[in-house]
């Protein structure tokens, strides 16, 4: 039997790698909206934290 | 201000047990690389043949030496960005002396031939046990030191650690599910298809979460300290923490593709795998920036040097892993020593360097004086690196020139090489790739030596005194807080939306494949192993075979044409654990079971040059003489029984009956091809198992 049949096999399987996409673009996206949101200030002081 | 002492002691104990785990491990590892290409070094008894002692040097370079590396580096840094000393001085010490118990309790199981058999994951299920108590002491530590902090921030290296702990701990509990049958030996919960993607969901996210993210954790520290100046940007270092974790759980699978695992799990490995270059390249960039400025020093300072090189390797290892996940280029690489090559880049450029410019760093400030020799230091740099290249360089050209062999079709359509000429083509190089370990290690000697000297010649402050003001003290900033950096000063909030967003690939990976049943059909003809096989498998698992023989064939034209019939995922349902391997040092083994009369067999493993000669396996000369141990075969019965494999019931009671009917044959059969034996010797069980191996289908 070819591997293909296992993967049919599945009821609605194509919902997995959708969910997997749709959760993996929201938290990339919420990150990076987060990241250009910061305070240049407070990322300096942060940044700082190991030489201080 | 509060006045306070950072506990050294902790670190240096840690630091030591580095170092000497690291010559012990490399060592092993040198004399297995040389076994490749002088089999003689075997020494014809069981403990030090390659099968025990392979994964000796994997879980002590791995658990011993990176994971000291990893708990000094931790408990060094924790302080320093925190503000304060350890949680507690007795957790510290249970810590370091269970660890130190678990790798020399592990060592001697190992050697003895107890293993799960399960790469990287082989110490059973004591140790098991024993290792998840003394994480949660690590993990008791270290979040007692962060709630007692005096920084209100939690600098980006403590996210590296919090990640880290909290998906060991979910990999390590969830792989480690196995069914006792003795003291020391247990069955895998697991069998097959889930037991595989099990392992590699673990395996692949141990090096994700043990060799790389403390490891970021520790670049974010030690790269900025010895440039002396802040990292390039800590914008993507928020980036490079969330997508990595994020990324990584769900790359597993790509260590089986073209296997029996269902297509859509082997497709969502491969995806995310190509998804982990930006995360990955990110942070070494980020790395590599903070040098910005700072290039004349690399020139200089060995831990800069060392720094830039460790990077470097991750970088290539990230850009290579990716690669290797893609389908058309896995085909060739798999079962292949390019796959060695690939993890000594991670391990001996990325991890080892990284380490040891760490040790360069710690060690002359926690003894006040300045490092013996820079010079040395700059030697062994200099010799490591050599080293490096002379192990990757014969393994990358072996992997290819062997997976070329493989896949050579004569005019006529015929296999042009058998299997034993690609692998004595390939012999010179693994010669080569040892002379590389060993200069590699000799560096390694180079750093104790000059660690050493430097320990003497300094006075060690074992309670280092610094101040801070209180957290309670310290305005809150006026502006409004985002939520990002809410979280970022609310550890157990990071720390629970951390498991949240790796339990997520887990689950969506392995789920599927536990509840719905057509992930793995059944073969109405394959059928649970008789007692005796049940035993000679035990052997198999004991004595590592699977470090050398894989037991999968893909679904390719040579592989069909070498080794039969493709294997199916219905095969391998009452295999706990798995054995499909990694790695074909020998040919894949899965439809051995009929190919050659049982007298080869035993010839064979007596010696193996006596019938091929040129071959590299180890002799196994024990097996013959070994009475075999069946007083436990009843409790293994009704541990398999426990796992759902259907012996009929009260089968224990008889089955030592049955075991001894099928020896007796398979001794008779030896003893009219004139070999002198008995039915109670382990050869005779473990002929029995790989004469039944991948014969089910056939009938």
């Amino acid at each position: 039997m070819k591997f293909s049949n296992y993967l049919k096999a599945i009821d609605e399987v194509s919902i997995y790698p959708l969910i997997s996409l749709l959760l993996f673009v929201t938290v990339f996206v919420g990150v990076v909206i987060y990241m250009y949101t910061l305070d240049k200030n407070q990322i300096d002081e942060r940044a700082n934290i190991p030489l201080k | 201000m509060e006045k306070f002492y950072y506990d050294n002691k902790i670190v240096k104990q840690f630091g030591v047990a580095t170092l000497f785990w690291g010559i012990v491990g490399m060592l092993v590892g040198v004399l297995i690389a040389f076994q490749l290409a002088f089999p003689a070094l075997n020494f014809g008894i069981p403990y030090t043949s390659f099968g025990r002692l392979r994964p000796v040097h994997t879980n002590a370079v791995i658990f011993a030496f990176v994971g000291n590396a990893v708990f000094a580096g931790a408990y060094f840094i924790l302080q320093r960005v925190l503000k304060t000393r350890l949680f507690s001085d007795l957790l510290s010490k249970i810590h370091f002396w269970g660890w130190q118990f678990i790798i020399v309790f592990g060592a001697i199981t190992l050697v003895m031939g107890y293993t799960s058999g399960k790469e990287y994951a082989e110490l059973e299920w004591p140790l098991d046990i024993l290792i998840t108590l003394i994480w949660v002491v690590f993990g008791i530590n270290m979040f007692g030191t962060i709630l007692r902090r005096r920084e209100r921030h939690l600098y980006v290296s403590i996210w590296f650690f919090i990640g880290t702990w909290v998906t060991v701990a979910m990999l390590h509990i969830v792989n480690s599910f196995q069914i006792p049958f003795s003291w020391i030996k247990s069955y895998s919960f697991y069998a097959g298809v889930q037991d595989a993607l099990v392992q590699w969901w673990y395996g692949h996210n141990a090096v994700a979460f043990f060799l790389t993210t403390p490891f970021l954790g520790l670049m974010y520290y030690f790269v900025p300290k010895a440039a002396d100046r802040p990292i390039y940007s800590y914008r993507w270092s928020i980036i490079h923490f969330w997508a990595l974790i994020f990324i990584y759980i769900w790359a597993g699978p790509h260590h089986l593709l073209y296997t029996a695992l269902p297509e859509w799990a082997q497709a969502l490995g491969t995806v995310f795998s190509i998804m982990l270059i930006l995360p990955s390249w990110g942070g070494m960039l980020n790395g590599l920036f903070t040098l910005r400025g700072a290039w004349d020093k690399v020139r200089e300072d060995p831990i800069l040097k060392m720094l830039v090189v460790s990077l470097t390797c991750y970088g290539m290892a990230t850009i290579e892993g990716p690669m290797l996940s893609l389908k058309n280029v896995n085909a060739f690489s798999h079962y292949t020593d390019w796959t060695v090559a690939h993890v000594h880049i991670g391990a001996l450029g990325f991890n080892g360097f990284m380490i040891f410019a760490m040790l360069y760093y710690l060690v002359p400030r926690m003894w006040n004086t300045t490092l013996y020799s820079r010079k040395l230091a700059n030697a062994h740099f200099l010799i490591s690196t050599v080293g490096i290249l002379l192990y990757a360089i014969p393994m990358y050209w072996a992997g290819f020139a062997q997976s070329l062999m493989w896949k050579k079709f004569t005019e006529s359509g015929q296999l042009q090489y058998q299997f034993l000429e690609t692998v004595t083509h390939i012999v010179p190089m693994y010669a080569v790739r040892g002379v590389g370990g060993l200069l590699y290690w000799i560096g390694a000697f180079y750093a104790v030596y000059n660690l050493y000297k430097t320990m003497k010649q300094g006075r060690f402050l074992a309670n280092e005194p610094d101040e801070a003001m209180p957290l309670s003290a310290q305005p809150l900033p006026t502006q409004k807080m985002h939520w990002h950096t809410a979280i970022e000063r609310k550890p157990v909030q990071l720390l629970v939306l951390s498991l949240v967003v790796v339990a997520i690939g887990g689950l969506v990976e392995l789920v599927p494949t536990f509840l719905i049943e057509s992930n793995v059909p059944t073969i109405s003809s394959v059928k649970p192993y008789t007692p005796l096989e049940l035993l000679g498998r035990d052997i198999y698992v004991r004595e590592g075979c699977y470090t050398c023989h894989s037991q999968m064939i893909r679904p390719f034209r040579d592989e069909e044409m070498r080794y039969g019939e493709y294997s199916k995922a219905g095969e391998f349902i009452y295999d706990h654990p798995f054995q499909w391997g990694s790695k074909r040092t020998g040919p894949d083994l899965h439809r051995i079971g009929g190919k050659y009369p049982d007298s080869w067999h035993f010839t064979h493993m007596r010696d193996p040059q006596e019938i091929s000669p040129g071959s590299i396996m180890p002799a196994y000369p024990w097996l013959i003489k070994n009475d075999l141990y069946t007083a436990n075969t009843p409790a293994k019965i009704r541990a398999m029984q426990k796992l759902g494999v259907p012996y009929p019931e009260g089968y224990d009671q008889i089955c030592i009956q049955d075991l001894r009917l099928q020896a007796d044959s398979i001794a008779l059969a030896l003893n009219a091809a004139q070999i002198k034996t008995s039915g109670d010797k382990e050869i005779i069980a473990l002929i029995a198992y790989l004469q039944r191996l991948g014969t089910d289908v056939k009938k």
